[in-house]
């Protein structure tokens, strides 16, 4: 005999899935999909004298990817956030195994507080902060020129390297978090099975624990690519506008020239970038490791 | 509210309640707009017009609340009103060759020249192009001040601070801080090139984009007025080309070592004008507060803000001697007659400036 019972239950239990998930639903779909729609439109208008022309033109398309400096926006963006993601790894790893297996329960809470103090200041005056640190009179150059170690002032401030600088500085500390929670969800009776069968601490790194700490690694290196890429203060500041990144160049078109359009079409190459590495990376991407 | 919870039994039921609650959440979510009072003004400006100095004295004579959202750069300003509704704002603030681009849509309001103390303007601010568009008074020029230089005179020759043509120096090789606006930047260019900023043509685009990448080596950084003054202020630069008494004055005071000035070649003037909105609900109002903006203690106090300084339109601004000093009061005459205001009339030229900026920029 069926279970009716049972079905009834899961039915009910859909039913109810069904209803709670209308408002996110209705919230993705008035705050995400609409304006996203509208972005796609208005990226084929055009901007004539202060005013927006409805077209269905390609032009700002083949403006910015037939335009170098326009294109090399987004491999400067591309390129930076790439090493600012892989820095951030380097650090991040050591650190939150550390966190996770050297240090006492105790002090992991109080280390993992400092963790998160960058993440308690203003990004502007993070920014700021580290000019005071890195510009021609400022702390690092003091101190070496103090020692004797350099003649002239090194020149830190307002490079693609200050703004490197300033994502690592931020993004470390995410990362150590979504590996370091990651790291502690490892059953260590696996660590101490591979041991009991002969395997080197190095092995049992490299075949356990590494392994298993990826959807840790994922995670955290997706947020900061999506975040990093789309940042203006960071590359704005310590970047010193010296090189365009994309959201410099979508900046440009909106608060001078109020191209609307234009800066559609970068967001819209922006998006799309954020979605290939999506693609790239989805398999590892596992929330609940995390 | 826990006796509102207690009475729901007799009278006010939790539904109820939630109801209220959600309204009166929904209420208080509401646009500005819905919840001002009548004699509120809402004033679309730049950062110098919310000191309180300058607001109180007029809320208090009028018994209003003067309601500020500063913004920078056109674009922002137009993408604010497109996003607002008729009525939403009383009083613009923009850079006067902008002010075509919001009249020829028909926000602004026309303004009666009797009604404003114009007899005060600098001669050179009253002439038709800063105040009439097509023969009719959209604004009035409140402040202004020019695109030159700004510099720590102890790091360099102040005479070559004169020239224009120490945006190419050698000697300033990486010292040098550009405030981010491209169309007076290449202006400048245009008239160490002897150009004319009013004649500048598409031909001449390309030998401006020219000289203005060999600028290049010699700049450190491109920023906002934040930006380059942090640069000039903690020595990673010693001077800030398109800046000017904007960039530094308000600093003078505590550094007496920054300083400005325009080149001899000539100077270019950026003027900002004050419009009433077309569609304002206040528009009596509106032209009080433009009076009081006009009005000797207002233009004194306009031009010393916190957020930046610079020269009064009205020539009988209250000043003090030092503050005389820092805007160069008594170099105006000079300066004025010397240099051009700084607008751009085509908006093929101002796209195409704008292209090669961002090519600067990435360069």
């Amino acid at each position: 005999m069926p279970d009716i019972r049972g079905r009834n239950n899961n039915q009910k239990g859909l039913e109810f899935t069904r209803w709670a998930t209308q408002p996110a639903l209705i919230f993705t779909l008035i705050f995400f999909a609409g304006p996203l729609a509208v972005m796609v439109v208005v990226s084929f208008w055009q901007r004539v004298y202060g005013k927006l022309v409805a077209t269905w033109s390609g032009a700002n398309y083949s403006k910015f990817f037939g335009t170098d400096y326009l294109l090399e926006s987004l491999t400067n963006s591309i390129e930076v956030t790439l090493v600012t993601t892989i820095i951030s790894i380097l650090l991040a790893y050591p650190l939150a195994y550390i966190l996770a297996y050297r240090i006492s329960p105790k002090w992991q809470k109080v280390i993992l507080i400092f963790a998160v103090l960058p993440f308690w200041t203003a990004y502007v005056v993070r920014s700021y902060s580290w000019l005071l640190v890195i510009s021609e009179n400022g702390i690092i150059n003091y101190v070496l020129t103090g020692l004797g170690i350099i003649d002239q002032p090194l020149q830190m401030a307002y490079t693609r390297g200050a703004t490197i600088l300033g994502f690592v500085h931020f993004f470390t500390m995410l990362l150590t978090l979504t590996i370091y929670a990651n790291l502690v969800q490892i059953k260590p009776s696996y660590q101490k099975a591979a041991e009991d069968l002969g395997a080197s601490k190095l092995q049992v790194f490299f075949r356990i624990t590494l392994p298993l700490s990826i959807p840790g690694v994922a995670v955290g290196a997706f947020i900061t690519f999506v975040i990093a890429i789309g940042d203006y203060i960071t590359p704005q500041i310590l970047g010193g506008s010296t090189e365009v990144l994309v959201p410099q160049a979508i900046m440009l078109q909106v608060s001078r020239a109020a191209n609307f359009p234009m800066a559609s079409v970068m967001s819209i190459t922006l998006m799309l970038v954020i979605v290939i590495v999506y693609a790239m990376t989805s398999k590892h991407l596992k929330m609940d490791r995390v | 509210m826990k006796n509102l919870i207690k009475q729901s039994g007799s009278g006010l039921s939790r539904r109820k309640f939630l109801g209220y609650a959600a309204g009166i959440s929904a209420m208080s979510a509401l646009p500005a707009r819905y919840s001002h009072a009548a004699k509120d003004l809402n004033v679309l400006v730049w950062c110098d017009h919310a000191d309180e100095l300058l607001l109180k004295p007029f809320e208090e004579a009028h018994g209003v609340k003067v309601n500020v959202k500063s913004y920078e750069g056109t674009g922002t300003a137009l993408s604010i009103l497109e996003q607002s509704a008729p009525g939403d704002w009383d009083v613009l603030v923009v850079d006067a060759p902008d002010t075509r681009v919001f009249a020829d849509q028909g926000m602004l309001e026309p303004l009666d020249d009797s009604s404003l103390p114009l007899g005060d303007l600098f001669k050179p601010l009253t002439s038709a192009a800063f105040n009439y568009i097509d023969g009719v008074r959209y604004a009035v020029p409140e402040k202004f001040g020019y695109y030159g230089v700004a510099y720590n005179k102890e790091k360099v020759d102040e005479a070559d601070m004169r020239s224009a043509q120490v945006m190419w120096n050698d000697k300033y090789k990486g010292r040098v801080a550009v405030y981010d606006y491209y169309f007076p930047a290449m202006q400048l260019i245009a008239i160490s090139m002897g150009v004319a900023p009013e004649n500048i043509s598409m031909d001449d685009l390309p030998t401006i984009r020219e000289k203005l990448l060999a600028m290049k080596p010699n700049v450190k950084l491109v920023g906002d007025v934040v930006g380059v003054q942090n640069a000039l202020v903690n020595g990673d630069v010693d001077i800030v080309l398109n800046g000017a008494e904007f960039t530094v004055s308000n600093l003078m005071p505590s550094i007496p070592a920054l300083d400005w000035a325009i080149f001899d070649e000539g100077g270019l003037m950026w003027i900002q004008g004050i419009s009433v909105f077309k569609d304002s609900n206040n528009k009596d109002l509106a032209v009080d507060f433009l009076n009081h903006i006009l009005s000797p203690q207002g233009q004194g106090t306009l031009a010393t803000s916190e957020c930046y300084w610079a020269m009064p339109a009205s020539s009988q601004a209250v000043l003090n001697d030092d503050q005389r000093k820092i805007l160069r009061w008594d170099e105006q005459a000079a300066f004025m007659e010397r240099s051009v205001p700084s607008t751009i009339s085509d908006p093929d030229i101002d796209a195409a400036m704008l292209d090669i900026w961002t090519e600067f920029l990435q360069s």
